[in-house]
Formats: structure tokens, C-alpha cells, sequence
């Protein structure tokens, strides 16, 4: 017999003040550039020092938003640690190949080299928790995060864990901003928050964020939700989205109907933000839409403030206005779909379940 | 519920071999992949040796029938060895059932990052490589010249554990009925990056590694790729496949303990051992032969060697590690070393820890330096990482 | 000497990230590894590197390093008698 996977608690620090539980996207930090870094919480209350001196912000991050996560669950230590990252603490990477080009590979040293391990920040934990269990990190671009919530359920569900920390990461690092804007993939110019989504321009603003979650199968008083299904596609030819998701819907006994809202990853790059939009014009056309990149930036794990958004909607029942991206009344939503994809590849689909 | 992940099918290419069969040839005649850097120029290439690939990326590329600077070194690689395993596999059609692709990578596209690092501010001539840093990146290269469209495709990096983790994810993907089949492995190219990286925790010896020995000096970094085909006992009946072992057992767990240095004990190893054993529901006993991590680091061989003994007690079976003839290929070490298993397995054979002289001081667990011959049911292999990350694999005869 | 150990406190605290440290707080005899400083291997081998860019002294093992970097004053000593 499976087991229903729970959302029992959420922790983020991103772009936007998420770090700050009391408040849900009241006080929106705007800009006007096409890379934007997150707002960083008072590390010191969650590091001691002689651990942060050689943190990589990654690791700080996530820190905070996993300890967040921890204590609204009510944890000290879990059964499992599996983390999503597209590029690891990259500014330690690109400073330690800096290092290696600038010096003739002489006089290195090897903490650049350390927190350049993919995993890390799973590490990083487990060590700070004294957690001897399972210890994952994904990194498969803009599915890092949905394959760790797929491992996390797949073990939930035929119940080889009972309390799973799920969580995704990225860093914002200068020379991948750089040589991704000379192809196009982010934008060459800087964009107001409010014309991001309809910039008509190619690329996207580059963003970076840490979201932590406790995924279990026993419902506590702090669940937030239940993770009905979720779907990951490497590949889909936009012509067979539609049928895609209609089909995952159907092996839930869900029609379009049921779903109260869907997030959308429209990110505002004119080559690829069609694919929301013709969905949004036909699939989901009776569906509300809400789209979140213009507030968390786009980069390999922002589906995790997707996650983290889907989450806080149903335990706050508001619906901030900023997320809307249609007209159609949405109050108190009890099912949203999370559909996300990156320059055509890599879908995925989310489904939870308010609690 | 599956009963049994059938191995179906094996591709490799290391610095002994450029195929599956190459490889087994050189463990049988004992030859080392070991020796000086030529393919990557380095200030370190007289106080390094490597498990080096003797071909350029050109060279790679021709056999693929790729034009010159295509992709990076891992892509390229992973390709040749997945290619391999799905021919040996028989499979025409990847997409006739449903398939997955699970690899493990540490260095992704590093080797154009690092070579290109500054050039990509002068001209646009390898821009083409610009977002092959990721590390997903070289994952859905494989899974494009395989032709795996709409499917569930990851990677995994975990540092020197990863393809066993690739492994053991796709094990349970087929256990749950996920997916009908799964490639499962890895892939790691050499760059200055690791070999700069190791340098500066000064565990790369300037010599021949040689593990469990007390005068061992570190590791030799190598490069491979390693990929196995998974399926499910539906495949394995509809197809009527021939089965060249099985995945029975897997466990991962975390050391917990430091953040590249394992502990002293081999706590997290000693975790890893024992849930791969109560997965495969058998006892150490029934374990023929230990493929270990043996990366000839002071540190892992005395962490690795203590948890042996933990686990296993005075009936520790045969055991050496292959890394003297590979070098030690991070990523992909457990995929290397699972095709090696399941050869042991299929051949009734146990490799050669080369290099071995001097037994260490703080036990008297003695490797097997000469290639035996056993009736070998079950292998167990080891493979740990940075992070803490302990990974253990059994592979058996029967299902 | 005296300038050598102020120098090698200051180097140790950049080099090693201890924002909250001061030089006044690290005493010449006191041990920078475990109950001292609190220095750990990874620090140990990032001293390792200062030994060879700042004073040109290589270690090749990083055993060696376990005695040398005991304290400022062992540290100082083994500096001292190299460069002599």
C-alpha cells in the first residue's frame, strides 16, 4: 500500500524577502537590472563563525532556509537529505578556476576546491545535523530540484523514509552572467520587475535562491499540503504538451477543471515564454494563471520558489496580486499545478493538494 | 513489485580499454592504464600520474562521426560507453519501453569552462560551449545521440559516489515499477580542475597508486565512462533476455563526520555495507568477493579497511581495489567497478590489487595481489566521497 | 621574531577567513589546532600553501605540517630556521 507524501513545512531565501515568515510577499523588493541577487538574511543568527568563514553562499543560504524548514517541522534530524542544484556553488568553481588560470595552477588552495563539490550543501548539512542517512544531490539544469522531490516521494511512498529534507540552490555567479548574456540567454539589458514578463526581448533575468522543505508521510499539525503527483519529461515537442498534461491529469482522476490555478515558469524570454502563453490561450484558457519569475529571477532551482509559493498560498489562502497573470477569480485555491520547463526542454509538472 | 534488476547490458570505455571486452583483457594480463599525463598540459605533469584516455577529443569525435569541438570531453565519452551497453543490450528502439537515463558526473562540461574561461570574452569561436558547464548538460547530450525523447532523464553528483548512486536510483526505479529500464552510470573527463583540486589536498601521489599499502603515497585521478542497462523482469520475459547479473542490493548513507576525509572508523561506510546487505536480504557471509574503493589515500584505505572488518568481521572475503589499473575516475568509479563485478561474476574470477607490498600497520588485512579463480554468486562494491557520501553496491548471479 | 609572529597572526587571520579573531587574542605559545584556535586539516593545508607563496618553504607531506604549525612560536622557529 503507498503512502501520501506531506508538505510539513517550507523555508526560503530568495530575491524576494522569503526568509521572513510573518510576511507573504507584502513588501515586494523591485529592481531594474537582468541579474539580481537574493536578500540576505542575518546569516549570523543561523551560523557560528568558525563555520561561515569558509562558506560558500550557497551553503549560507540554504543553511537558513533549511534550519527554517527543520524547526517548523518540529525536527532535529531526518532520514534522508536530498538536494537540487544546476550548478553547485559556482562562485567557488569559477573563483578556483580563476586561481588555476591567473597563477599556473601555483599556490592553490583547497577550499575553493571543496565547496565546488556539486554536493556540498547536502553535505554541509548532513554534517552540521549529524545526519548518517540517505544523501542525494541532483544536478540536471532546471530539473535539479524536481528530480530530489521525486527521489524524496519515491522513498516516502513505499515508506523507506518517513521524514525526507528536500531542497534546491543556486548561486548567482559574475562570469556566468556574463558569457550567458553573449548567447542570448540572459538578457544583454537591464528590465524593470514590471516589464520583465513582457520585455519582447530574448533571455531572462538571471536570479538565485535556496527553498528547503520537509517532505513526510505522516500529516502533522503543520502540513501544508499533499504532493498528489509529478511528472518529468527531458523532452516534449510543444505540440504534445497539452496532450501531456491532460494525460498526467487523467491518471489522477483530475480533469482541467479541478485545478483551482496553475503556476506558470514564464520567464520572459520572447523565444520561449510562447509555450505558456499558447497553454494559457487554450489548455488552461478557464484555468487561473499565476506566474512568479519576475519576483525570484529564473535559474536552475527557481521552481522551488514555485514550490515554496504553491505552499504558502494554500496555508495563507491569499493569492497576491502581483502573481496574476489572468483575470479569472481565484480565492482560496485547494489544487495548483506547477508547469515548468526551460528553453523548451526539461518539463516538468507538479500537483499539490492543500492540507 | 520487481523481484530482480536484471543487468542487461555494459559499455565502458577507461584508460585500459575502449570497450568492455578491452577492459576485461587488461585485468586478465594485468595491465595498468597509469601513466603520465600527455592529453591535458599541466605545470604538474611531472609530479602526476593518471588514468588517462589515450585519445584526443578529435579522435573521440571521429569515432562518433562528430565534427571537431562538438562537445566537451564527458558527453563525448558517456556516449561511446552508452552506445555500447544498449548494443550489447540489443536494444534498437530505446523508446519501446518506458526508459529512463540516470548519470553521474562531478566535472560536466569543465574541461571547454576552464579552457575557455577567458577566451568566451575575445571571440564567439566556442560559444557553442558557453552552457555546457552544467552539469545536466552532458546527461541530455547522451540522451539526444541515443535518441531518448520525453523521458525521465537526471544526473547525479554526489563527488566519487555519484554512478553508484546513479545505480542505485535506477535500481529503484525498476524495483518500483517506475520504469520499465534505466541506464544508469557516469561520466567524468580529466581537466586541471581536479587534478589542480586534488593537488591541493595533497592526496595524489606521484607514482603508481597502490591501495591498502602502508607506504601508500594517494590516488592517481583517471577519467572513464561506465554505463549499465537496467531492466525490469517484464522486459527480461518479453524480450527473453539474457541476464548478465543482477542489482540485489544498494545503501547510501552519509559519514556525517568531515566535509572531504572520511572517519576515522568508517562509520558511514560501515552504514552504507549494511543496508545493501539487509536490501539483498543475505548476510556478509554470502559475499564472494569486495570490489573496494581502495583509492590508496592514507585516509580512505584506513577508514575503508576498519569498516571492512566492522562489517564483515575475521571472514572477510577476498577484496582488492581496481583503481592501480584505472586510476581513480570519480564519478564514475562505481560504474567502472560495477562492470568489473558483474565480469568477476560472469567469469568466476577476482582481480589483482596491483602494487601491494607492505601490509598496513593498523590491521592485517591483506588484498588479493594475484587474479584468482573462485566461483563468484555475489560481489560487493564500495564507493565513497566527498560530503561524506557512502555508497555500497552488491551485484549477484541470480535474481 | 617578534615582527615574524605579529606577521604570521595577521596572515593567519586573512588567509584562514577568522573574521572575529585579532591578533591581540592569539597568544605566541597558544595551540592553533583543536581546544586552541580551533584550526582544523583543511586550515592545515591552506598553511601549508602560505608556507610556499609567502616564506618559499614546500612541504611535501602533509604530515609534517601537524609539528610545524603547533603555535606561532613553532611556526616562527621553523620559519626562521629555514630562511637562516
Amino acid at each position: 500500500m503507498k503512502k501520501e507524501v506531506y508538505i510539513n513545512s517550507i523555508g526560503s531565501v530568495s530575491v524576494q524577502k522569503t526568509f521572513d515568515d510573518s510576511a507573504f510577499l507584502e513588501d515586494i523588493v523591485t529592481y531594474n537590472d537582468n541579474a539580481i541577487k537574493v536578500v540576505d538574511p542575518n546569516y549570523k543568527e543561523f551560523i557560528p563563525p568558525a563555520a561561515a568563514r569558509r562558506m560558500a553562499k550557497g551553503i549560507k543560504m540554504s543553511a537558513v532556509s533549511s534550519q527554517n524548514a527543520m524547526k517548523e517541522a518540529g525536527l532535529e534530524n531526518v532520514d534522508a537529505i536530498i538536494v537540487g542544484t544546476g550548478l553547485g556553488c559556482l562562485g567557488d568553481s569559477e573563483k578556483f578556476v580563476r586561481d588555476i588560470l591567473d597563477n599556473d595552477e601555483q599556490y592553490l588552495t583547497p577550499t575553493r576546491f571543496i565547496q565546488s563539490s556539486h554536493n556540498t550543501v547536502a553535505g554541509s548539512i548532513a554534517l552540521d545535523m549529524g545526519c548518517k542517512g540517505y544523501n542525494f544531490t541532483y544536478v540536471h539544469s532546471n530539473l535539479s530540484f524536481e528530480s530530489s522531490l521525486w527521489d524524496a516521494k519515491l522513498q516516502l511512498a513505499t515508506n523507506e523514509a518517513e521524514n525526507i529534507l528536500v531542497g534546491a540552490v543556486d548561486e548567482l555567479v559574475n562570469h556566468h552572467v556574463e558569457t550567458h548574456k553573449f548567447i542570448d540567454h540572459i538578457k544583454k539589458e537591464a528590465v524593470p520587475m514590471e516589464d520583465v514578463l513582457n520585455s519582447g526581448t530574448k533571455g531572462i533575468v538571471f536570479g538565485e535562491g535556496s527553498h528547503f522543505f520537509v517532505l513526510s508521510n505522516k500529516k502533522q499539525g503543520s502540513t501544508y499540503s499533499r504532493l498528489i503527483d509529478m511528472g518529468i519529461y527531458n523532452t516534449l515537442p510543444e505540440e504534445k504538451i497539452s496532450e501531456t498534461i491532460t494525460s498526467f491529469l487523467e491518471n489522477n482522476k483530475i480533469s482541467i477543471s479541478d485545478l483551482d490555478g496553475v503556476i506558470l515558469g514564464n520567464n520572459g524570454d520572447v523565444e520561449f515564454d510562447s509555450i505558456y502563453k499558447n497553454l494559457g490561450t487554450s489548455l488552461f484558457e478557464e484555468n487561473p494563471q499565476l506566474v512568479y519569475k519576475h519576483l525570484s529571477g529564473e535559474y536552475d532551482t527557481a521552481s522551488g520558489f514555485a514550490f515554496w509559493l504553491a505552499n504558502k498560498i494554500f496555508k495563507t489562502g491569499k493569492v497576491p496580486e502581483i502573481l496574476r497573470w489572468n483575470n479569472l477569480p481565484i480565492n482560496n485555491p485547494k489544487r495548483l499545478l506547477i508547469y515548468n520547463q526551460y528553453r523548451g526542454k526539461n518539463h516538468s509538472l507538479v500537483l499539490l493538494e492543500k492540507c | 513489485m520487481n523481484r530482480g534488476v536484471a543487468i542487461t547490458g555494459m559499455g565502458m570505455i577507461s584508460a585500459i580499454g575502449n570497450n568492455v571486452a578491452e577492459n576485461f583483457a587488461s585485468l586478465l594480463s594485468g595491465r595498468s592504464g597509469i601513466s603520465k599525463i600527455t592529453q591535458i598540459k599541466t605545470v604538474h605533469e611531472s609530479e602526476i600520474m593518471v588514468g588517462e584516455i589515450p585519445l584526443t577529443d578529435d579522435a573521440l569525435e571521429n569515432t562518433l562521426g562528430y565534427a571537431h569541438d562538438t562537445y566537451s570531453r564527458t558527453p563525448l565519452l558517456g556516449i561511446i560507453a552508452a552506445k555500447e551497453a544498449l548494443a550489447q543490450a540489443g536494444i534498437k528502439d530505446v523508446s519501446d519501453y518506458k526508459t529512463g537515463l540516470i548519470s553521474g558526473t562531478t566535472v560536466g562540461g569543465m574541461d571547454k569552462a576552464e579552457e575557455y574561461f577567458y577566451d568566451y570574452y575575445q571571440t564567439d569561436a566556442h560559444w557553442n560551449h558557453i552552457n555546457g558547464l552544467h552539469a545536466g548538460d552532458s546527461t541530455q547530450k547522451i540522451a539526444d545521440a541515443i535518441g531518448l525523447t520525453e523521458s525521465f532523464v537526471t544526473t547525479i553528483s554526489t563527488a566519487c559516489s555519484s554512478a553508484a548512486n546513479a545505480i542505485m536510483l535506477g535500481a529503484r526505479m525498476i524495483k518500483s515499477g517506475e520504469l520499465d529500464r534505466v541506464i544508469v552510470g557516469g561520466s567524468d573527463c580529466l581537466s586541471k580542475f581536479t587534478i589542480n583540486g586534488f593537488k591541493t589536498l595533497m592526496i595524489l601521489s606521484d607514482t603508481y597508486n597502490t591501495p591498502f599499502d602502508e607506504n601508500r603515497k594517494g590516488l592517481n585521478l583517471g577519467e572513464a565512462a561506465a554505463f549499465l542497462v537496467l531492466e525490469s523482469d517484464k522486459v527480461v520475459k518479453n524480450e527473453n533476455k539474457e541476464v548478465l547479473a543482477y542489482v540485489k542490493g544498494y545503501g547510501n548513507s552519509n559519514d556525517a563526520y568531515h566535509q572531504t576525509a572520511s572517519s576515522e572508523h568508517g562509520d558511514g561506510a560501515v552504514l552504507a555495507m549494511e543496508k545493501a546487505l539487509k536490501v539483498a536480504g543475505i548476510e556478509p557471509k554470502d559475499i564472494d568477493y569486495i570490489n573496494a574503493h581502495g583509492t590508496a589515500t592514507p585516509n580512505n584505505d584506513l577508514s575503508e579497511g576498519r569498516a571492512i572488518i566492522r562489517v564483515f568481521g575475521d571472514n572477510i572475503p577476498e577484496f582488492s581495489s581496481t583503481k592501480p589499473f584505472t586510476g581513480h575516475t570519480l564519478a564514475v568509479a562505481a560504474g567502472v567497478e560495477a562492470i568489473y563485478s558483474v565480469l568477476a561474476i560472469q567469469n568466476n574470477i577476482i582481480y589483482p590489487n596491483l602494487n601491494f607490498k607492505t601490509p598496513m600497520s593498523e590491521f592485517k588485512l591483506l588484498p588479493q595481489t594475484t587474479l584468482k579463480n573462485k566461483e563468484i554468486n555475489t560481489v560487493l562494491s564500495n564507493s565513497f566521497g566527498f560530503g561524506g557520501n557512502c555508497s555500497t553496491l552488491i551485484f549477484t548471479k541470480e535474481a | 621574531m617578534s615582527e615574524l609572529k605579529q606577521e604570521l597572526k595577521e596572515k593567519i587571520i586573512e588567509q584562514l577567513n577568522l573574521e572575529d579573531v585579532s591578533v591581540e587574542e592569539i597568544a605566541d605559545n597558544d595551540p592553533l589546532f583543536g581546544d586552541g584556535l580551533g584550526l582544523d586539516s583543511i586550515d592545515a593545508l591552506e598553511l601549508i600553501v602560505m608556507l610556499d607563496k609567502d616564506y618559499g618553504i614546500k612541504l611535501a607531506d602533509p604530515k609534517e605540517g601537524r609539528k610545524i604549525f603547533e603555535s606561532i612560536n613553532t611556526m616562527a622557529a621553523y620559519i626562521s630556521a629555514k630562511k637562516a
